[in-house]
This record gives structure tokens, sequence and C-alpha cells, in this order.
């Protein structure tokens, strides 16, 4: 019997372990995975003093309601979240960006992501958790990492192994920014679609549907004509690559998608701004904007040396 | 050879060996894919092969386009060079509760069923691909006369094992899984082993695979 373990009381929509995910596994038919929103993710590990790709609790929209029981242990939330801890003798609301200490019987009650999607609990620790191909990810589609594949459940316990022993407040000042522009580099069948088409594509509003999960994101909008031809011969996917199938509503590829498919590709989400994209909530107005290949590399290299800034000032 | 290579995004390689699905294109890919592969090229994270694409993806962080891209186009690939590609043999029950779409053939190929599974196991099928859902593998080709479309309406759940064909191809469902390829039987074996920590697929790209038909019995014993 394990000494420190978290119960599990309420598991919430989609609660899940992930770090940073699987890589070189494409080939066989097994996706990256990973956290969602890398940063978010990094941020949460490096507060509570943890080596940065150790597995944390992912949740979206509803996250859990933890008992924990056992020595005392720091936890950290990030994203744009919404939590009380719940001590013996009081109820407070906990800010995100600060490390906060559990004792035996304290609670945690993740009530919500504010307008966002994906929220991140790290403790300073390590959970007790089964890696398959060298992550713990859950991807629950194909029911692979820890926990047997599966989100978690109400009522289950997990086993926390190790605590460290130096454990100090941390915080740091940040704010998700939101973004309604998506930047997109034109994909490798841009050209299947037409004129109006990618007018639409680029310039008029999508709106996030309901259907978007960790495989991928659905949009409503203007339909974009296809005038070539509305399957193509099956080939790899990406994180980030825009489908269009016959329907005309532009599908983009997430982190548990699957790896191979047969809709032209109208376009890539460029890497600066995945972290943002994932967290829009359904319901959300976007729109794509047209980045070129070397656009896109600098913005991401700025916004790396960003989430490393912000890593060092922990 | 690879006639084209593009940006898949910023963090993609997408190389173009043509748009013929056949197997000399296909070989050509797969060529490309173990080379790559052994040589351990720092950066890049993944490898996709499929009937005549390959696409390389990188991290960005690390690497970008233009190294990657000046990379493979030094490989020289060896035209002759052939690859070492396992035969296999994969036990297939054709009975009426697994062959779930056998009637559906019938109808839309104009064959009787023992004419359909008499072709079917008497081929010889190349892996081009695996992937979609975890192992499957995309096994050809089916002559002209033996290819349907896939059903109308895809099934929720396709058992595990189930034997799909659509149009050339043959696959195998590592798992269950929605589908709509045309299910004629199901096997016992498992094609994709997600404990093994090393290969948990048995069916490479480049493979060869024939299929033996074995009854229910055998079916039922050969789990022990």
């Amino acid at each position: 019997m394990d000494k420190n373990y978290f119960e599990i009381k309420r598991a919430g929509i989609n609660t899940t372990f992930q770090d940073k995910g699987r890589d070189n596994l494409y080939h066989i038919g097994i996706p990256f995975s990973g956290a969602m929103d890398n940063r978010n993710f990094l941020l949460a590990n490096k507060l509570v003093d943890n080596k940065e790709n150790l597995p944390v609790i992912e949740f979206a929209y509803q996250g859990p309601l933890i008992k924990f029981n056992g020595d005392k242990i720091t936890i950290a939330i990030t994203g744009d979240v919404i939590f009380k801890l719940i001590k013996k003798d009081k109820e407070t609301y906990g800010k995100c960006y600060e490390t906060y200490q559990l004792e035996d019987g304290d609670e945690i009650d993740i009530l919500s992501t504010n307008k966002s999607v994906y929220g991140y609990l790290a403790i300073s620790g390590e959970f007790d958790l089964k890696f398959q191909w060298g992550s713990c990810s859950i991807n629950t589609k194909a029911n692979i990492g820890s926990n047997n594949g599966n989100k978690l459940t109400d009522g289950q316990k997990i086993n926390i192994c190790k605590i460290n022993s130096n454990q100090r407040n941390k915080k740091v000042n940040y704010l998700n920014s939101k973004i309604e522009n998506i930047r997109v580099i034109k994909g490798t069948n841009f050209d299947y679609f037409s004129e109006k088409g990618k007018k639409n594509f680029f310039g008029k509003q999508f709106i996030v549907s309901k259907l978007s999960d960790r495989m991928g994101m659905r949009l409503e909008g203007p339909k974009i004509e296809n005038i070539v031809n509305t399957n193509i011969k099956s080939e790899g996917l990406l994180k980030g690559v825009v489908q269009v199938p016959a329907d005309g509503n532009p599908i983009i590829m997430l982190s548990d998608h699957g790896t191979i498919g047969g809709y032209p590709k109208i376009g890539v989400v460029a890497s600066v701004d995945y972290d943002r994209l994932v967290q829009i909530s359904p319901g959300t107005k976007i729109k794509f904007k047209e980045i070129n290949l070397s656009d896109a590399e600098t913005l991401f290299k700025l916004y790396e040396m960003e989430t490393q800034n912000l890593i060092s000032q922990i | 050879m690879i006639k084209n290579i593009s940006n898949l995004g910023d963090a993609a390689l997408y190389c173009d060996f043509g748009t013929e699905v056949n197997k000399q294109i296909n070989s050509e890919v797969i060529k490309y894919f173990n080379n790559i592969r052994e040589k351990n090229i720092d950066g890049i994270n993944n490898l996709t092969p499929s009937y005549n694409k390959l696409i390389i993806s990188f991290d960005l962080k690390i690497t970008n386009f233009k190294k990657i891209k000046k990379i493979i186009e030094s490989i020289s690939i060896n035209e002759t060079q052939k690859f070492n590609n396992k035969k296999l043999e994969i036990p297939v029950c054709c009975d009426a509760t697994f062959s779930l779409d056998i009637e559906r053939l019938e109808k839309k190929l104009n064959f009787d069923r023992e004419h359909i599974l008499e072709v079917f196991f008497n081929k010889e099928f190349f892996c081009y691909m695996t992937g979609f859902i975890a192992g499957m593998p995309f096994l050809g080709d089916l002559e002209e006369k033996m290819r349907a479309q896939r059903l109308e309406t895809p099934r929720v759940k396709v058992p595990k094992g189930s034997i799909g064909l659509t149009e050339q191809f043959a696959n195998i469902y590592t798992f269950e899984s929605p589908g709509g390829w045309n299910i004629i039987g199901n096997t016992p074996l498992d094609v994709f082993d997600s404990t093994k920590e090393k290969e948990p697929n048995l069916i490479n790209p480049g493979d060869i695979v024939k299929f033996k038909r074995i009854n229910m019995e055998e079916y039922k014993d050969f789990n022990g």
C-alpha cells in the first residue's frame, strides 16, 4: 500500500496523464500525443521543480476534484483555470502559476477552465505510472499509454511514488494570450480548391465546433469548394494539418490524430500558434491568415525564446 | 526517386515520389524510409511512408526545413538495393460469424463467396504501409475484378482481427475500431501487440503476406 496518493473524487470531463509525447512511431500508426499546450505543460513542471518532461495531469473544461493522502506535497496549476483548495478549516480560491502545499486530507477542486480548454496540474514528485513506448501520454482513442490508455475515472486512486525533498514556493507572472487569427502555411493540395474556396479559407470566419477533441478540431463556416478531387491517395498527417473533406468543412489535426489520411490538405497551422490554437473553445470564431515558411520559422524562434525566458524566471 | 521536396508546414518535409500507386514507387519510398531511419538524423522525430509520399517531421527547436532538405537531397539510394522484407503467413477464419460483408461482395463483384475467397487466399500481398490505426497494414494488390468500394455507411465497431477489402487493398483491423471496409474473415493472430516495447507490429512496409484459411476449430484452438 503506497503512503502517498491522490484519490479522484470527481474525474472531470477529459482528465489524462500527459508528458512530452512519443516520437518516431508515425510509421506504425501511433501518433505523437503529449500535452496539448506545450508551454503550459513545461511551466507546470518547472514551478514544482521537476524535470521539464515529467508526466502531469491534463484536464479539459471541467477538471478533477482530488483528495491528497500522505506527506506534504507541492502542486502547481497552469492554464487559465478556476480552482479551489479545500483544507480542514478553510476553502480558498487558488491562482494559476503559483505553488501550493497540500497536506494529508487536503483537496483540490478544479472547477473549470476559463474561456479556454486545457489546464495542467503538476506535483513536486512523480506519479506511479506505466510508460509505453517511452511516454505515459494517454491516447484514449487507441487505448495507448498509462492508466491502460483510459481517461481517469471517479473513485480512482493514483499512487505517488516519489516526493521531492526540496519544496519551495514559486510563482511566475504569466497571462495566457488568446488568438483569433491562426497563421497557416499553404498546404500541399492548396490548388485543389476553387478561387472562392481559397478566399473563403483565408478571410472568412469559422466557428470551432463542439465535435473537437484531442484528435482534431472541426470547423463550421463557408464551405470550401474542391475543384480537383475530394480524395487523395492516403498519406501522412501531422498535428496542425488542415484537411478539407468532401463536405467542405475544414478539420485541424491535433495531437492524437490518425497517422494517415486521404483528404486534401489546404494548409498547416504554423508551430508558433499551436499552443494557443488548442486552447480555443467551441463556439469561438476564428480566422486563418496566410504566413510564409521563413516568417513562421522566425516567429517560432521568438515564441520559443519567450517560453525559455519564462522558465528561467521560475 | 524523389520527384520533388516541399515543406508541409514549418516542421516537415513532403517528399513526393509520384502520383501512381504501385509496388515500384512504394518500394522507393520504403528504401528512403529505411535509409533515413538508420541514419538517426538529429532533429528528425518522425517518418511517415505511404504509397507514394514520405513525410519527414522534425523538431523546429533543433533544426529547420532547409537543413533537413539538404541532408535528404544528399542521400543516394542504390536503385537495385533490395530491402529486408519478411514473408508472413496470417491465419484467417471465414466462418459466417466473421465474414460480415461477404454477401455484399458477392452482389457487388458478381462472384460467389468460394470464388472470392479462393482468389484472396491464393494471392501474395505486398505491404505498402502501416498506419491510420496502430499497426494496420495496407496490403495490395487485388486484381481489377475483385475491387469493391467501402460500405456506404461505415460500421461504428469493426471487431479486432477483422480482414477487410476495399479497392485494390486488404487490411487487418488491429483494434476494434470504426471502419468501412468489406469484412471477409478474422485472424486469431495478434498483428499488433501493444505490450511489446520493440516492434509491436508484425507486418512492416515491404513485407509479403499470404493468408491461410483455417476453420472455426483451428481458430478457437489458436490461442490455446
